[in-house]
C-alpha cells in the first residue's frame, strides 16, 4: 500500500480499467441518490448538528469516557484490552488464539481490522480466516483491499465477480447474482459452524452501558459475534458515544447517510458474553480499544474533528474525484475525502502527503457528512502542514515564490501579461511539463488578444448607453 | 455607491471581453465602476497548494488595493470565495490584518450575487428570448458563496431557457492546480460532466473562468463543438439587446 503513488495509480486505473470507473460511478450514484432521499425524509440538518455536537462533546472528554466505557464493559463480563497499533493487535490476537486453541476465525466487516492488518496477522499465526460480509468475501477471494468504506467490492462488476466465484467456488460462469450469493452463503455456513473465534469491529460503543453496537444488512455480523466460542471486537477509541439514548439519532443517521435506509436491517446491541442460562452467545468477549494515531489527532483542534467520523462513506459517494477511480489508488484502507484527511493521522503526513491533494476542494463531501466534518478545511490544513514541514517539492516552492513575487507587483504582472502575448505559444506547447499536463488532454490555452486591463483604458470614460 | 471591479487574473488574460461586459452591465444598472489598476491575482493557487505565507503576501496586496470601496465585485465565484471566505481564515490570529480581511470579505460579491442581492435587480431585459443555454454551477460559487439561484434567475428572466443537466452542480474537475497535478482524473471528471449534457443547448454558461477554460479545452479536444461563455457576457447581452 503506497499512498504516495496516488497520482500515478489514479491515472493508470482510469486508462486501463474503464469498467472500474463505470462500476464505481454506478454504485456511488445509487448510494448518493438514496442518501438524498433519506435525508429529505427527516430534519437532517438538525440531526447532523446534534450528532456533530455529541461527538465534539465526547472528544473533549474522551479520556473520561474511555474509563467509563472500560468500567461498564468489565461490569458486563468483557475483557478489555488496549492497542496502540498493528503490533499490539497482532500480539493480542496471538494470546487469544493460544488461550482458546483457535484454528479458524470468521470475520465481520470492519475497517479498523483492515487498518490493523488483522487478516495477515492471523494467517501468520496459522489461523484460517474468512471474511463473511459478501463484499469483503469477494475482495478476500481477489486478494484486494476494500475500495469503499461501506461497499468494499463496488469496483467489481458482475462479470468480474462471476469469474472470481467460478474459479474459487466452482459456480457456473453465467451464474445469477442470487446463485452467487447462495454459493457464498453455503461456503460460509460451514465456516460459521466450525470457527472458534469471531472477529468484528463496532459502529458504536456506548460508554455508560458498555454496549457494542453493530449495524448490517446481511446477518453475517450476528452469526460472527454469536456463534463462535470467542468474540473479539476491535473498536477505535473515537467510536464511543456518551449515552445509550444517543443511539436514537446515530443509528438512523448512519444508515441514512450510508445507504439511504431508515435503519440497518440488523442492529446488534451486545452487552457481554453469554450469561448463565442464555441459549446462545460466545463464552468469552474481548474488546480491544485501538488508538493508532487517534489520540495524537485529538490534541490539535483542527485535526480533532476528523475523529467525529462514523464511517458511513457518504463523502466517498458524493466525491467526483473518488468516483473516477474508487478507493484503490489512494493506497490505504480509507479512501476518498475522509481517507485523505484520516490517512495523515494514522500513517503520518510523510507517507500520506499526496492524499490531501487528491481533491478539487469542490465541497460536495462537507455537504453530505452526517457529522459535519469540514473536510475541505482539513484538506487545506494538511496541504499547509505539508509545506510547513518541508515536505513539498522544492521546484513547487520555487515556482510559488516566483508567482507570488509577480503578483505583488502590478508592474511585473503587466510585464508577464505582455510576455504572454509576445510568445502566444507559451501556453500551448509540449515543452513545459506544467503546460504539457494541460495540453495533452485539452485544447491549448489562448490568451485574449488584449488583456482586460488594456481594454479598460478604452472604456473607462464610456457613458452609459 | 463606489464599486470596484476585481477582474481576476484569469479573466483579465483569457476572457477580457467578459471584463468589458461586466463594466458595461454594471454601468447600465446605474453603478459607478472603478477598476483599481494595481490589482493582480487573489493568490488562490498558492493558498490551495498549502503555501500560505505566499498566499498571505498576495492577499495583503489585494486587501490594500481594494480598501475604501463600498463593494468589490468579481465576475468569479472561486476568486470571490477566496476573498470572502479564505482571506479572513488566512489572517486568523493576526488582529489588524484579520480585521482588514474581514472588512473586505463583507464588501465582496460575485457578479450575479451583487446584481440580485445588493442592487435588488432580477430583471435585466428580454435580450435572451428563445435562447437555449446550460448553466454550470462552479463549486465555490455554489457551496462557499451560496450562489445558486442568482445566475439562473437572471438568465431565465431575460428569456433564456435553461436545459436540464443532471450533473450541473457537480465539479467539472478544474480545481486550479489540480487540473495539471492530476490531469487524467481532472479530464475524466470533465468527460463525465460533458457526457451528461443533453438537450442541445447553444452554449454552456458559467461565472468562473477556470471551469470554462477547462471544460472548453476538453470539449474542443473531444470534438464537442459547443461554445462556453462567461456569465458576464451573456448577462450583458440580456441587458443590451433588450
Amino acid at each position: 500500500m503506497r499512498p504516495e503513488a496516488y497520482p500515478k495509480e489514479a491515472a493508470r486505473l482510469i486508462r486501463e480499467h474503464p469498467e472500474v470507473r463505470d462500476a464505481v460511478f454506478k454504485a456511488t450514484r445509487h448510494f448518493d441518490q438514496n442518501r438524498v432521499r433519506a435525508y429529505a425524509e427527516v430534519a437532517a440538518e438538525a440531526w447532523r448538528a446534534y450528532a456533530a455536537g455529541v461527538k465534539d462533546h465526547l472528544l473533549s472528554k474522551l479520556a473520561e469516557y474511555l474509563e467509563k466505557a472500560e468500567a461498564a464493559l468489565k461490569a458486563n463480563g468483557v475483557e478489555v484490552l488496549w492497542a496502540d497499533g498493528p503490533e499490539d493487535a497482532a500480539r493480542i490476537l496471538a494470546e487469544v488464539i493460544e488461550r482458546h486453541g483457535v484454528k479458524t476465525a470468521v470475520k465481520a466487516k470492519s475497517m479498523l481490522s483492515e487498518e490493523l492488518g488483522v487478516n495477515a496477522a492471523l494467517e501468520a499465526l496459522g489461523v484460517e480466516v474468512h471474511e463473511t460480509d459478501l463484499g469483503e468475501f469477494i475482495i478476500q477471494l481477489a486478494g484486494e483491499a476494500p475500495s469503499h468504506i461501506v461497499g468494499p467490492a463496488i469496483h467489481k462488476d458482475l462479470e468480474a465477480i462471476r469469474r472470481l466465484f467460478a474459479e474459487h467456488l466452482g459456480t457456473p460462469p453465467d451464474a445469477s447474482p442470487e446463485k452467487l450469493a447462495a454459493a457464498a452463503r453455503a461456503f460460509l455456513r460451514e465456516k460459521f459452524l466450525s470457527a472458534e473465534l469471531g472477529i468484528s469491529g463496532a459502529n458504536f460503543l456506548v460508554a455508560e452501558t458498555g454496549t457494542l453496537v453493530l449495524v448490517e444488512n446481511e446477518g453475517n455480523i450476528r452469526l460472527t459475534t454469536g456463534l463462535p466460542r470467542v468474540h473479539l471486537a476491535f473498536v477505535g477509541i473515537e467510536k464511543l458515544l456518551p449515552r445509550y439514548e444517543d443511539l436514537a439519532v446515530f443509528l438512523q443517521l448512519l444508515s441514512r447517510a450510508a445507504t439511504g435506509q431508515p435503519i440497518g436491517t440488523f442492529v446488534s446491541l451486545i452487552e457481554g458474553p453469554a450469561k448463565p442460562g442464555d441459549p446462545d452467545g460466545p463464552e468469552h468477549l474481548y474488546v480491544v480499544l485501538v488508538d493508532h494515531g487517534r489520540s495524537a489527532a485529538l490534541k490539535e483542534e483542527k485535526t480533532r474533528r476528523v475523529l467525529r467520523c462514523i464511517r458511513c462513506g457518504a463523502c466517498l459517494n458524493a466525491c467526483p474525484v473518488y468516483r473516477q477511480t474508487g478507493g484503490h489508488p489512494y493506497g490505504f484502507v480509507y479512501s476518498g475525502p475522509i481517507g485523505a484527511i484520516l490517512s495523515p493521522v494514522i500513517l503520518g503526513l510523510k507517507q500520506a502527503k499526496a492524499l490531501p491533494g487528491a481533491s478539487t476542494l469542490c465541497g460536495a463531501c462537507a455537504e453530505v457528512c452526517p457529522v459535519k466534518i469540514p473536510i475541505p478545511e482539513l484538506l487545506l490544513y494538511w496541504r499547509g502542514e505539508t509545506v510547513k514541514s518541508g515536505l513539498a517539492p522544492a521546484a513547487e516552492r520555487d515556482l510559488v515564490r516566483a508567482y507570488a513575487r509577480v503578483m505583488q507587483s502590478p508592474r511585473l504582472y503587466r510585464l508577464a501579461s505582455k510576455g504572454l502575448r509576445l510568445f502566444p505559444k507559451a501556453l500551448d506547447n509540449e515543452a513545459l511539463p506544467v503546460v504539457r499536463a494541460w495540453t495533452r488532454f485539452r485544447a491549448g490555452l489562448k490568451p485574449s488578444p488584449r488583456p482586460f486591463h488594456e481594454l479598460w483604458e478604452e472604456i473607462k470614460d464610456e457613458r452609459e448607453g | 455607491m463606489r464599486v470596484a471591479l476585481f477582474a481576476t487574473c484569469l479573466l483579465d488574460q483569457f476572457f477580457a471581453e467578459a471584463g468589458v461586459a461586466t463594466v458595461r452591465l454594471l454601468r447600465a444598472l446605474g453603478v459607478e465602476v472603478d477598476y483599481p489598476k494595481a490589482q493582480t491575482c487573489c493568490g488562490q493557487p498558492a493558498f490551495n497548494a498549502g503555501h500560505w505565507d505566499e498566499a498571505r503576501a498576495m492577499a495583503r496586496h489585494i486587501i490594500e488595493v481594494f480598501e475604501g470601496y463600498d463593494h468589490v465585485v468579481l465576475p468569479s465565484g472561486s476568486c470571490g470565495s477566496m476573498l470572502k471566505v479564505h482571506y479572513p481564515e488566512l489572517f486568523a490570529g493576526d488582529g489588524p490584518w484579520y480585521r482588514r480581511a474581514s472588512d473586505l470579505a463583507a464588501r465582496t460579491y460575485e457578479l450575479s450575487q451583487f446584481i440580485v442581492r445588493v442592487l435588488g435587480i432580477t430583471e435585466l431585459g428580454r435580450g435572451l428570448s428563445g435562447r437555449r443555454l446550460a448553466y454550470h454551477h462552479g463549486c465555490h460559487a455554489l457551496r462557499e458563496l451560496g450562489v445558486e439561484e442568482e445566475p439562473v434567475l437572471l438568465l431565465k428572466n431575460a428569456g433564456a431557457e435553461l436545459v436540464p443537466w443532471e450533473l450541473d452542480k457537480e465539479c467539472c474537475g478544474f480545481g486550479g492546480v489540480f487540473s495539471v497535478k492530476h490531469p487524467v482524473v481532472s479530464v475524466a471528471m470533465a468527460d463525465r460532466k460533458l457526457d451528461s449534457l443533453t438537450g442541445a443547448p447553444e452554449a454552456v454558461v458559467s461565472t468562473d473562468a477556470g471551469c470554462l477554460l477547462h471544460l472548453a479545452g476538453r470539449a474542443a479536444r473531444r470534438g464537442q463543438g459547443i461554445p462556453f461563455r462567461h456569465l458576464a457576457e451573456v448577462l450583458w447581452e440580456a441587458k443590451s439587446a433588450a
